[in-house]
């Protein structure tokens, strides 16, 4: 098992450097100069010079990206350009937000998709199952800020039970667990359990499907095991693919936030990134797609390492 | 099914003929998808959209870039514009059915696009293998360190707003996807015996690839691509809807969606209308595609 975990990391670390040159890259493939925003329209040759070897922008690419490396190695991402406050601690205090958000979405996901799932499975080629197979696909079809739209149609605006965008009361950006701020969790975590919920219940109803049809379940029936207790064997076998599967759909939901966030105005990571493309803050904008990319990399790593402590084959693979 | 239909019982010619003639691969993966309800369901939604998208100009609908500050925000229904009218008062029918145009290209050509390149790609590395293979498959390793809304949101946010960066960043984004199948489906007829036959009897690389492997290949990344179709409408009018892709005051659903979010509680239900366009567009894609999958699936 060791020797398995030592294997993935070593597998891990160019993936890592690659993901650094990626972000690292974006900003050169922006056109423009990428002083554009902090530099006056009317700034002279020289300012700009002298801005431009205070950001090391004068340096040939290569350098440019080792000492990148090495700073955002040391924690350091700069700054933002248009607060001027490090990138690493702004990324990081929206990420809790877009977590808080993912979490929920993947509680709300995973327990209907996994519901869904199994009752389809079980009652394959019947109503039940085209009406939860109907509804899975509905689920990853829909574009998602769309019906975060229509969510806030019907709840916030036709309704009014529940508060259209932010994260707390009177914009407040400091998350707490009470109702006040669980109130506004609400309609942007269901808007993003959807894809996950479609996903968990195509997966779970495929297992479902395939163990039930094993010879195991077979003899579980013959030796006289009521239903009930089939059910439990079926869950057994299926956790390990759809725990697997829902850690994958945890990763995309915090890289995929973006459209959620700017529907609710959800003060996370997606919503950061927004305004820096916006305001074509490039360290943030950069900052912002590596912290995401290398949890999106983590969360991959655990799985694969979760999946193999939980079933003993993949090891040998 | 192996029973000739009765009307052919009457056609001298037909019968003549061997009876495997008409039983070819294709014929019998068109037959199955013909008889799907529900794909066929789709592929008449589809169609509809498709062609009243093409023929816009002479439907005799209102000019979609033409408002009025009278007549802003008309409810569904009003006298005249069947579908009200959007935050500038133009007509709402006319504004969906013209912005099926961009809105499709933009959500299909990334697809397209990447299918040809991801198949050259994928072909390459899984009949080449070696260094080559090792080459490309680690670099579009790299891309799946993305969750795929992030690139595609990083890129075109690098390159700017515009119909052609997002274009550029969704086909960015799928071709690593379509050259991870099409790797893993060539490694598997790689080293089958018919391909073994032509490399004996003389055959070029190239011949081999294009003639023996391509055809026996394309079904497969096929059927994966049309499942992209629907991620990439989503996406493409998401693109727009951040204010990534289309420019107003061009017709595009995921940018009307955008513009007419600050109507939401005006005239709530107008301006849900162009999502879901983008809804019916998806779904039917991807219930087609489940559809073309079961269908070439021969052995079930």
């Amino acid at each position: 098992m060791l020797a398995y975990i030592a294997r993935r990391i070593v597998y891990v670390i160019p993936i890592v450097i690659s993901v650094a040159l990626v972000c690292f890259l974006l900003v050169h493939i922006t056109p423009g100069d990428p002083l554009v925003a902090v530099l006056p329209a009317d700034a002279s040759q020289e300012l700009a010079a002298q801005l431009r070897a205070a950001y090391g922008f004068d340096r040939p690419l290569p350098v440019q990206f080792g000492l990148w490396l090495l700073r955002a190695l040391h924690g350091d991402l700069g700054n933002s350009i248009a607060t001027g406050r490090p990138v690493l601690a702004e990324v990081m205090r929206a990420v809790g937000n877009t977590v808080t958000l993912a979490l929920a979405a993947a509680i709300i996901g995973f327990t209907m998709g996994v519901l869904l799932g199994l009752i389809a499975g079980y009652f394959r080629e019947t109503w039940i199952d085209k009406l939860a197979t109907s509804f899975a696909i509905a689920g990853v079809s829909v574009p998602h800020y769309w019906l975060g739209m229509v969510l806030v149609i019907i709840f916030s605006v036709e309704l009014n039970w529940l508060p259209a965008v932010g994260a707390g009361p009177n914009g407040s950006n400091s998350w707490a667990w009470d109702w006040a701020h669980l109130r506004y969790l609400v309609l942007p975590a269901i808007t993003t359990s959807v894809i996950p919920m479609g996903i968990v219940t195509r997966t779970v109803r495929a297992l479902t499907g395939d163990i039930l049809s094993q010879d195991f379940v077979e003899a579980l029936r013959a030796k006289g095991l009521h239903e009930r207790g089939v059910f439990r064997h079926v869950i057994k076998n299926a956790a390990p693919t759809a725990l697997a599967v829902m850690g994958l759909q945890l990763g995309y939901m915090l890289g995929g936030s973006i459209l959620i966030e700017t529907v609710f105005s959800w003060p996370g990571s997606g919503f950061l990134l927004n305004s820096a493309i916006f305001q074509r803050d490039l360290p943030l904008l950069q900052g912002t797609i590596l912290v995401l990319a290398l949890f999106f990399v983590l969360l991959n790593l655990l799985v694969d390492i979760a999946q193999a402590a939980i079933d003993p084959r993949i090891k040998r693979g | 099914m192996t029973e000739l239909p009765l009307s052919a019982a009457t056609d001298a010619p037909l019968q003549a003929a061997p009876a495997t003639k008409a039983r070819g691969y294709w014929a019998t993966v068109a037959r199955r998808i013909l008889r799907d309800k529900v794909s066929m369901a789709c592929a008449v939604v589809l169609l509809l959209i498709f062609i009243s998208a093409i023929l816009s100009p002479w439907l005799g609908l209102e000019d979609p870039y033409k408002g009025s500050m009278i007549r802003r925000l008309r409810h569904i229904g009003t006298a005249g514009y069947p579908l009200g009218t959007d935050e500038l008062g133009r007509d709402m029918l006319a504004r969906l059915i013209y912005g099926g145009r961009l809105s499709l290209v933009i959500g299909i050509l990334p697809v397209i696009l990447a299918f040809g390149i991801g198949t050259s790609l994928g072909l390459v590395a899984g009949y080449v293998g070696g260094k080559l293979n090792t080459a490309i498959m680690r670099t579009v390793d790299v891309f799946y360190a993305f969750p795929s809304v992030l690139l595609a949101i990083a890129i075109s946010g690098a390159l700017g707003a515009g119909i052609l960066n997002s274009i550029v960043a969704l086909t960015i984004v799928f071709v690593p996807q379509i050259t991870r199948v099409a790797e893993s489906v060539t490694t598997g007829v790689r080293n089958m015996d018919f391909v073994e036959a032509a490399r004996a009897s003389g055959a070029g690389p190239f011949t081999i690839m294009r003639v023996h492997i391509l055809g026996n290949v394309l079904g497969s990344i096929f059927v994966y691509a049309t499942s992209l179709i629907s991620v990439s409408m989503i996406l493409a009018a998401g693109l727009s809807f951040l204010g990534l892709g289309t420019k107003p005051p061009e017709p595009e659903w995921g940018l009307m969606l955008n513009t007419l979010r600050t109507a939401i509680y005006v005239n709530p239900w107008v301006a849900a209308l162009p999502g879901a366009m983008i809804f019916a567009v998806s779904i039917c894609f991807n219930l087609l595609s489940d559809g073309l999958r079961s269908a070439m699936d021969i052995r079930n």
